[in-house]
């Protein structure tokens, strides 16, 4: 390097690539991305949000709830998973006992102990999930089996991984869930828990609302903030608002007052429960894909 | 050529002219670095005690943090990174500064910029993408006022009296080429009217974000310690060759780094940054290499000082960035990725390289632009004992706490809130660290403003001492 123009080509090349490569190139791969259509049905994903959701998502941004909360739930794999959902004639402990006179087969072996630990203690509840494993013909054959012995079972795709054990999705984010995210607010840290799903996992309203305004008050050692301020605390008029929070205990106002939240919270809450990602898609297929056996 | 050897007859008229601009850029660092680390600290507060200032909308956790982180990248690191590289194209041209008002302009251009940014946040404008969270009109400030300091730059440096390059050169220059590239594209795709679509927003974020925190800190940095540690240690600089390989692969491979591995995008993009992080770790042993050969064996009795800095700043470098490959390395980031280790290695690369740098940097330049020592060296030196304390008690129960934290979210029989009670408790160290390294900036900031107010009160002194002075006999008979 004798010159500065050696320098200025040198940095202009090595930046040049890799904007055309992470700037550029995404650009013309994902940026006329469309709607797409979800597995097994005409319906298409994702659906605009409402009015208020929108809004709601300024005001998650404008008060940096990314900085705890992601909004991307993953996954490790995909397994197959046989689940009961009739028992035919047979009573649970002789089925029980069906099930284990299968253990000898050489392509169960591998699921042997999960199956006998599922089954240990079980009353005969049903549906009851039986085997899940990565091959899709043991499955398959295992659905057959039961079918033979007079049993119906249901063969469906899971995704799997800590994420969807947790109960935070039914499979992992993929590109199309944030088409109309306007910013995308993928986080980076789970200082809280993932929020990819709320929507799904706690989809009332009130619920929302009063666990921003006392987080404590539903998660007893929650390190969640108060939202307090999006709330108003006012006298009860002649009769209590219809919107105004159900607090108990050392969370409820003082007497003859009422929590009511303002637009924001509302927006926010409108915005949280929009939070779905639920819909099977080509790229990340949860739902049955076999027919009932 | 040697950098000890640029003590010519004409170093004092280059300090001279670096007096103003300088002054103007560290001043104002010093006060965002105090202001940076004070909103840190009560984000850090809130994490044991959620509910601390939880009435004030301005200063609940999810501004504060990204308000503090940005004032001390924006309000610190860049002005401060900006005022070195100034000072050593400057002396290394052996001119003095070219266009000397433009960078007085440009200082107070940004830190106005950072002041609007750092408003916007705490007021909810924030555009919520990281490390880009300044809205627009503080956007262009900070964007015009680098351009205007980077003329200047440009301009000391074609103007040359000395015309061999030094290994400092390519660094620095690379910087003045790479923020505006990189600002100007993230500001006009994110931080426009005309948004793309979806996931296009955090690629670009991400393309953003390890361009800057990763790469523009390190150009500048490592520039400033290579013209640092030869000329404080009295060497020649040990190794053009590795010096080049390192710059070169490391322009070349780590701006390829930044995507997550397991983010929600086309798998192409986390693998091929994958891949990148992996080669990443060629530079960083180049680098590792030339800076040993500058350390090893240097008869510098340091004791806290310049040199102290700048070799810690550079081992902070090293760590910093294998941190940073290992992250990225799929079978850790199944770990390692949504917990405290991501944090913390950002505030490695800030306090523990970047900061390091500028502080040791400033601390031997200023003396030599005000033409006096510095007016209390005890505490620079205490500076440093504190700021080592520091970057360790913040940053390293950080990467632990991120590395239990990960393991208790792999388990799905964990609950939730075990993870992040397990954090809280090395959090609570880093707190103190924390604690530690805004003591260290006071002293900092008191050694440079005590300087500036001696400064300013002599030219005061020199103005009236003018006035009072009876006119010369010449004067009265016109």
């Amino acid at each position: 390097m004798k010159t500065g123009f050696s320098i200025f080509l040198a940095t202009f090349v090595a930046l040049g690539a890799s904007w055309s490569g992470f700037v550029l190139a995404p650009l013309l791969q994902l940026g006329g991305a469309k709607q797409t259509v979800i597995l097994q049905s005409t319906d298409n994903w994702p659906q605009q949000r409402t009015g208020n959701a929108t809004l709601g998502l300024q005001v998650y941004r404008a008060y940096g709830c990314a900085a705890c909360h992601t909004e991307q739930v993953r996954q490790t794999g995909v397994a197959c998973e046989v689940t009961l959902t009739s028992l035919g004639v047979q009573q649970p402990a002789d089925f029980v006992a069906f099930v284990r006179s299968l253990f000898a087969l050489p392509e169960l072996a591998a699921y042997t102990n999960a199956m006998a630990a599922s089954l240990d203690g079980w009353n005969g509840g049903l549906p009851k999930t039986l085997l899940t494993c990565p091959d899709k013909d043991v499955a398959s054959a295992m659905a057959d089996r039961l079918k033979a012995a007079g049993i119906k079972s249901e063969t469906s795709i899971v995704a799997i991984g800590p994420d969807i054990a947790r109960g935070w999705g039914f499979r992992q984010s993929v590109a199309a869930d944030y088409l109309y995210d306007q910013p995308v607010q993928l986080g980076s840290l789970r200082a809280g828990p993932d929020l990819a799903n709320i929507g799904v996992r706690a989809p009332d309203a009130r619920w929302q609302l009063q666990h921003l305004y006392a987080p404590k008050s539903i998660t007893p050692g929650s390190t969640m903030p108060a939202f307090k301020f999006l709330f108003e605390v006012r006298q009860v008029g002649a009769q209590p608002a219809p919107d105004a929070l159900n607090l108990t205990g050392d969370f409820a106002p003082p007497a003859g007052f009422e929590v009511v939240p303002k637009p924001e919270a509302t927006e926010l809450a409108a915005y949280l429960l929009s939070l779905k990602a639920n819909a099977p898609l080509y790229e990340a297929p949860f739902t049955p894909v076999t027919a009932a056996k | 050529m040697n950098p000890t050897e640029n003590k010519s007859s004409g170093a004092n008229e280059v300090d001279a002219s670096l007096r103003v601009p300088l002054l103007a850029l560290f001043g104002g660092a010093a006060v965002w670095l105090v202001v940076g680390l004070t909103l840190g600290l009560i984000a850090g507060i809130k994490f044991h005690a959620p509910d601390f200032l939880g009435g004030c909308p301005l200063l609940t956790y999810g501004r504060v943090a990204p308000a503090a982180n940005d004032a001390i990248l924006y309000g610190f690191c860049l002005p401060a990174g900006l005022g070195v590289a100034l000072w050593i194209f400057a002396r290394l041209s052996q001119n003095p500064l070219a266009l000397p008002l433009v960078p007085v302009v440009a200082a107070n251009l940004w830190h106005l910029g950072v002041f609007i940014g750092t408003g916007g946040i705490l007021l909810g404008d924030s555009t919520g993408h990281v490390w880009l969270e300044y809205p627009r009109a503080a956007a262009v400030l900070l964007f015009a006022a680098f351009l205007l300091i980077a003329v200047s730059a440009a301009a000391t440096f074609g103007w040359r009296s000395e015309k061999s390059l030094y290994p400092s050169h390519w660094f620095l220059f690379a910087a003045l080429l790479w923020f505006p590239w990189i600002y100007s594209t993230a500001n006009l795709f994110l931080n426009s009217n005309q948004v793309p679509r979806g996931v296009v927003q955090p690629i670009i974020g991400w393309w953003f974000a390890n361009n800057l925190v990763f790469i523009w800190l390190a150009l500048v940095g490592i520039g400033t310690a290579f013209y640092f540690l030869p000329k404080i240690a009295g060497r020649p600089f040990p190794n053009t060759g590795y010096g080049l390989f390192g710059f070169l692969t490391f322009i070349f491979f780590g701006s390829w780094c930044g995507i997550p591995s397991g983010a929600p995008v086309p798998a192409w993009l986390p693998t091929l940054s994958s891949v990148a992080a992996a080669l990443t770790l060629v530079p960083l042993a180049a680098i590792l290499i030339v800076t040993l050969k500058t350390i090893c064996c240097a008869q510098v009795s340091c004791k806290g000082g310049p040199f102290c800095f700048i070799r810690f700043g550079m081992m902070s470098f090293i760590v910093s960035g294998i941190l940073y490959v290992s992250a990225a390395c799929p079978q850790y980031s199944r770990v390692l990725d949504f917990t405290w280790f991501g944090p913390a290695q950002v505030q490695l690369q800030l306090f523990g390289f970047a900061a390091m740098i500028f502080f040791g940097a400033i601390y031997e330049i200023l003396p030599a632009v005000m033409g006096k020592p510095l007016p209390l060296p005890k505490f620079a030196r205490l500076h440093f004992w504190l700021a080592l304390a520091g970057v360790l008690l913040f940053v390293v129960p950080l990467v632990l706490a991120g590395v239990v934290q990960g393991e208790k979210l792999l388990d799905p029989k964990a609950a939730f809130s075990d993870a992040n009670l397990v954090a809280l408790k090395f959090l609570r160290v880093s707190t103190t660290g924390q604690l530690l390294l805004l003591l260290g900036a006071l002293l900092f900031a008191a050694n440079l403003f005590i300087m500036t107010i001696q400064w300013k009160l002599g030219l005061a002194r020199t103005v009236i001492a003018y006035l009072k002075s009876p006119l010369e006999t010449a004067e009265v008979k016109s």
